[in-house]
């Protein structure tokens, strides 16, 4: 398949769009009309063809608009990324996972030539070619991690483990949900979590910990977290709180449809092989309410689960404010009708929408 | 999220191999190297990592873990090293009665449980016999990073300390070999007390040598975090028992030349586990109801654990008495 990069922007005039194929493939994290916590981890061993989890690393129409606003952040903000000296291995891990991956899964896209340590590499459609020595940080313009992730859509957390415990050593961080590499560097799993409510109660992260202390070399894991975004905001970074915080409060009711996305993390767990590290890919989709409610299924269980959510999450999850103005916008869209169980859309045997 | 559902198996992910090389190193060592059969690369993978080598004993599976020791940036070729144990419970005999070059075999992907901390400034390391094996890669990778190390290695004899004279040639001012035989020994509190701030140690060997290395370094005040040890426990016989299997709906007997865990896996529950000598914790297993003695045996559980009878560790824990029921 031959994907058409979109040429658009994700700050000032915000021309993001998705197109009808991104739509329908769109990582919808509902499976049923309610939500809550829960450890919900599955294998990331592929999925049905054309979805976001068919690949790896999936590279959809944004990839090389999205690099050219990580690039801007970088160029801002160069502490968005960064890697503990004792990191440098797990960068060149994450360099070879990410190079294979995509070599193997796009061969139309890049390529990956190795010969012992001499290898090269090309990017098609950021147009780059690299020829450069593995494991030696003098033949590359950066570092392995920071190469890499210039060239792959998503955040990347890389954990070091020690002592039973994970450790956020060094990652690059740009398109986040509202966290700072920056403040969370060296601290380890509940230091980083400490934020968030209700589920240190519910002993959620202790389970979560000890599933990805557990997660081994071939067989990575993937879970799906969301939020909400205003505006088609990638970097939404407490660094930059001043600037798009405000956003959310100038939002109407004409123009809620357009500017509310949900905003959707694709999160995978890598065993790192060289270093065992484990590579935390957070993956970010955003989709804006007027176009995810042309799907009826998807229209009728957003507006229940944002009805029906705890005050906790809505509040946390920085919506609490708007989430009035949301129902009302969503509820044109719910008539009622029962929903099928699980994430897909269903076109064919959802019921049109009686409204 | 359920995209593509799929039920977890148990252990780790499989590599069929060849048995490419099979070198005997001395009266009990020797040494099995293994190609992919599909011709590809190994995975690479990280000094201190283990593999589990499946064994078919007549009908029998054997599932044994076994360092790597090959070079981890040599991703044509791995490498274990296996001691003959003659009172054991047949795994390294099969290993050296019936394996022989070209043979196909079926081994896990690499699992570490005895990883380098790659933070710290300087690594120690303390072998005791066939416990070399994990460190022969630790140097390795090392090696590569310019790392800063050294081995203090305790063999019985000359003859049995295994790749000493080839460590020795190789490195020869970081290798310091002692012999048993030769009344020498390792000079462990000089050695603890001299080493700079941030030196790791890390010990492989014998359950009385890890636990010297551990209790010493705790009175010459280093931290514990900064000690670090690894210990493969073969399940030992034991008198045969019955257990419930309550999620399963069965109950099996265990016989007294295989573990728990062993007996599950014959009777077809898919039980979890990773490193089948009672480290990993994978197959930690809830207690519902017993009455009678438990015989734990593994390094997981914390001894208030033992005690409170909720969980018991299957791959070497074993139990005696009336009933045992368990969440399975």
């Amino acid at each position: 398949m031959t994907i058409q990069f979109n040429e658009e922007t994700f700050r000032d005039d915000y021309s993001f769009r998705n197109s009808d194929w991104a739509i329908k493939r769109f990582p919808f994290p509902f499976h049923e009309d309610s939500y809550m916590y829960s450890v919900n981890m599955e294998q990331h061993r592929g999925g049905p063809a054309g979805s976001v989890y068919e690949k790896r690393f999936d590279v959809d129409e944004h990839y090389v608009s999205e690099m050219r606003d990580r690039a801007l952040v970088l160029d801002d903000d160069p502490l968005r990324c960064q890697s503990l000296p004792h990191m440098t291995l797990a960068g060149w891990d994450t360099l070879e996972l990410i190079m294979v991956s995509k070599s193997e899964d796009y061969p139309d896209l890049f390529e990956l030539h190795r010969d012992g340590d001499q290898w090269h590499w090309i990017n098609r459609p950021m147009g780059i070619e690299q020829k450069f020595t593995f494991l030696d940080e003098t033949t590359l313009p950066c570092g392995p991690l920071e190469y890499i992730t210039r060239q792959a859509q998503g955040d990347f957390a890389v954990l070091d483990q020690r002592d039973e415990m994970l450790w956020m050593d060094a990652g690059m961080v740009t398109t986040q949900a509202d966290w700072s590499l920056d403040f969370d560097i060296g601290m380890n799993f509940f230091e980083w979590h400490a934020p968030v409510p209700l589920a240190h109660e519910m002993g959620i992260f202790k389970r979560a910990l000890k599933f990805l202390l557990n997660i081994q070399q071939g067989a990575p894991a993937r879970r799906l977290n969301w939020t909400m975004t205003v505006n088609p905001l990638l970097d939404t970074s407490p660094e930059n709180y001043h600037k798009w915080g405000i956003q959310k409060t100038q939002m109407t009711p004409e123009t809620i449809g357009a500017k509310q996305h949900l905003r959707v993390e694709l999160q995978t767990f890598y065993r790192l092989p060289r270093s065992n590290a484990l590579l935390f890919p957070i993956r970010c989709y955003l989709i804006a309410f007027q176009d995810l409610t042309t799907i009826p299924k998807w229209g009728r269980r957003l507006h229940r689960v944002i009805r029906d959510l705890p005050e906790e999450l809505a509040t946390y999850k920085g919506f609490i404010d708007n989430r009035p103005m949301m129902l009302d916008y969503l509820s044109q869209f719910d008539d009622g009708q029962p929903t099928s169980p699980g994430i897909w859309p269903d076109l064919t045997s959802e019921p049109a929408l009686k409204k | 999220m359920s995209a593509a559902p799929q039920k977890a198996k148990a252990g780790a992910e499989k590599i069929d191999v060849l048995v490419s090389a099979v070198v005997p190193l001395n009266d009990l060592v020797t040494r099995f190297e293994f190609k992919r059969t599909d011709g590809k690369d190994f995975p690479p993978f990280s000094a201190g990592a283990h593999t589990v080598v499946e064994m078919q004993d007549e009908g029998r599976t054997r599932l044994n873990p076994y360092s790597l020791m090959s070079d981890p940036a040599d991703t044509s070729t791995y490498a274990i090293s296996v001691r003959r144990d003659d009172q054991g419970r047949g795994g390294s005999l099969f290993m050296h009665q019936n394996v022989s070059q070209g043979d196909p075999m079926v081994i896990t992907y690499p699992v570490n449980l005895f990883a380098l901390d790659l933070r710290a400034r300087k690594h120690i390391f303390f072998a005791g016999g066939i416990g070399i094996t994990p460190f022969m890669a630790m140097i390795a990778q090392l090696e590569r990073s310019n790392g800063h190390w050294e081995l203090h290695y305790a063999a019985r004899s000359p003859e049995l300390a295994s790749y000493a004279t080839e460590l020795k040639a190789k490195h020869p001012s970081n290798v310091h070999v002692y012999y048993d035989s030769e009344n020498q020994a390792i000079d462990l509190g000089h050695l603890l007390e001299g080493q700079p701030l941030g030196t790791h140690a890390y010990v492989c060997g014998p359950a009385g040598m890890i636990q010297w290395v551990h209790t010493t370094a705790a009175e010459l005040g280093w931290p514990e975090d900064n000690v670090h040890s690894e210990e493969f426990l073969a399940p030992q016989p034991g008198k045969p028992f019955q257990v419930r299997l309550c999620r399963s709906d069965i109950t099996i007997d265990v016989g007294e030349n295989e573990s728990l865990l062993e007996a599950m896996e014959r009777c077809g529950v898919d039980a979890p586990f990773l490193c089948r000598g009672g480290a990993c914790g994978q197959c930690e297993t809830d207690v519902v109801e017993h009455s009678g003695t438990f015989d734990h045996r593994d390094h997981w559980l914390d001894e208030a654990e033992h005690a409170s009878g909720e969980k018991i560790m299957p791959c070497v824990s074993r139990f005696l008495g009336e009933t045992l029921v368990l969440d399975r």
